[in-house]
């Protein structure tokens, strides 16, 4: 009994730290949010085509050249705007062309009253946005298909694969956010961004090599119930996407964080719902062609498609 | 080194070797390795083509490089160092794609940055080059890639017809038949009825005889 408890324990302090740090994370996003324009109280993009500013008086002029909108990624160029309607309140809808994306974030201007502001997602809904796509809408096994041969390798058993996705999304947060540090302080300065490939191969192996020794020298009953998976992660494309996929978009720290837990979560559901699913097709009469992996694939198939009907979920309305 | 897979002594042939990559030990169908982007990147034979050329030139560059340097190498850290070599070889192929080819790139960038991760790669430089020598060990890596770009397209091609009714974007048939095959799920469903139609081959293939060793060569 007494080789249980320093894992209990362990596990009690890392979850109220992660989740310590999650808040953390968010008050500081929350409290960086703009505070707000003397004229143009909110603005808030509502997909796909429209904008919604409120005013704390009315404008002037309801004439689309009153207003001018721009990407905040090209300032120079404005987005035409086709109508602007006043609605209840001092409230106005500007009506554009172009798709507006709920996630950018755009900046604009109104010319009598003078006014100027920014527009951008809540930094909340940004992240649980994040989030939730990466555990649901874009799972990373069943519409990235990455992270395959372990998903097929250890959805044999529930128990291995509830700890396999556990081990997993722990280094893929960990891992990710190591990454994201040496890529913004590190190789980003140094002008090293090319190099990325190596050194988030050499990250991840690092990091699995030092969280074996590490947990073998102070939780053996951890290492022994968990050490086996985190050997099998070491070069394993769904842990090297993370960071791969956080450098292309050059995250900051919050949203790294949000995509590598996302995944995790994303990762650990795919697999337990296979596992359920597979221990049922043990008893199952297959056909001699389909048994094994084709029949695994249709099955995963068949998730896939059940997991389409999360697409369109958001925070960002 | 340990003598777990057990090849001739003489190395066999050019011929022998590409035949074996490409039918007898296919990478995709056969071994089941490196599955993730042949689903991935499958939704059309271009995308298909641009990976498998990809990981083609990564495993014949890093099999020659190994089958190079494999002296030098101790053998207690030679899995670091395969790594390193074959990150290296991805590295440079991923800049030279996204040079020439940005539309397609832009596609299937993440998947061609992932190579570096595919187990194939990996087991052939353990299984093959590591013990074989140079010319030989050109033709294992030759091979296995064109299994895997033999794969993709019969995937891709699978996946484009029955999707978009086009082949390498010209529209074969005007309707499209089964949109179902170029979503995510329908992936799955191809690689799934394929691997079941070489299982079924194989299996009526040995139907009098006694199963042959896989792996033998003596496919085709």
């Amino acid at each position: 009994m007494d080789s249980i408890r320093p894992g209990r324990f362990a596990s009690r302090h890392v979850t109220s730290a992660a989740l310590g740090l999650a808040f953390l994370l968010l008050f500081a996003a929350t409290a960086a949010a703009d505070g707000g324009d003397a004229v143009i109280r909110g603005a808030r993009v509502r997909a796909p085509h429209h904008l919604r500013l409120e005013l704390t008086r009315p404008a002037s002029s309801l004439d689309p050249a009153n207003f001018r909108l721009t990407d905040a990624r090209a300032p120079d160029v404005p987005i035409e705007i086709r109508s602007v309607v006043a609605e209840e309140g001092n409230a106005v809808l500007l009506e554009v062309n172009d798709r507006l994306d709920p996630s950018a974030a755009y900046r604009i201007e109104m010319l009598d009253p003078a006014a100027a502001r920014d527009v951008r997602p809540a930094p909340w809904a940004l992240l649980l946005t994040v989030v939730l796509s990466s555990a649901l809408i874009n799972n990373f096994v069943f519409t990235r298909y990455l992270g395959l041969c372990v998903f097929f390798g250890v959805s044999r058993k529930r128990d291995t694969a509830i700890s396999m996705g556990i081990t997993f999304a722990v280094v893929m947060i960990l891992s990710a956010m190591l990454s994201w540090g040496l890529f913004t302080f590190v190789m980003a300065p140094l002008k090293l961004k090319f190099l990325q490939i190596i050194v988030f191969i050499g990250v991840v192996a690092f990091l699995v090599q030092a969280l074996d020794t590490i947990l073998k020298k102070t939780h053996k009953s951890l290492h022994q119930r968990w050490g086996v998976y985190l050997m099998l992660i070491t070069t394993n494309c769904i842990i090297l996407a993370v960071p791969l996929l956080n450098a292309a978009a050059e995250s900051g720290p919050a949203e790294s964080f949000a995509l590598a837990l996302g995944s995790g979560v994303g990762f650990a559901i795919a697999l337990f719902l296979m596992s359920c699913a597979r221990e049922k097709l043990e008893l199952a009469r297959v056909p001699a062609a389909f048994q094994g992996l084709p029949i695994a694939f249709t099955l995963a198939g068949l998730f896939a498609l059940a997991f389409m009907g999360f697409s369109g979920l958001t925070f960002l309305r | 080194m340990s003598q777990t897979i057990l090849l001739p002594e003489r190395p066999p042939g050019a011929v022998a070797l590409l035949l074996n990559g490409i039918f007898g030990e296919n990478p995709v169908f056969r071994l089941a390795l490196s599955l993730c982007p042949a689903v991935a990147v499958t939704t059309t034979v271009a995308n298909g083509i641009m990976l498998g050329v990809a990981v083609l030139l990564v495993q014949v560059l890093s099999s020659v490089t190994v089958a190079l340097v494999r002296r030098g190498i101790h053998p207690r850290v030679r899995i670091p160092a395969y790594t390193i070599i074959i990150a290296v070889w991805v590295s440079a192929i991923d800049m030279t794609l996204a040079g020439y080819f940005p539309v397609l790139y832009a596609q299937v960038g993440l998947y061609v940055k992932l190579i570096v991760a595919f187990a194939i790669i990996i087991s052939r430089l353990e299984v093959f080059a590591s013990r074989m020598p140079l010319i030989p060990t050109f033709w294992d890596g030759l091979g296995m890639g064109l299994g895997f770009l033999f794969a993709l397209v019969v995937i891709g091609a699978f996946r484009e017809l029955l999707g978009s009714g086009a082949i390498l974007g010209h529209v074969v048939t005007p309707e499209k038949p089964l949109l179902f095959f170029a979503l995510p799920a329908g992936g799955f469903f191809t690689i799934g009825i394929l691997m079941a139609f070489f299982n079924a081959l194989e299996r009526w293939k040995r139907g009098g005889k006694a199963p042959t060793a896989a792996g033998g060569g003596a496919h085709g």
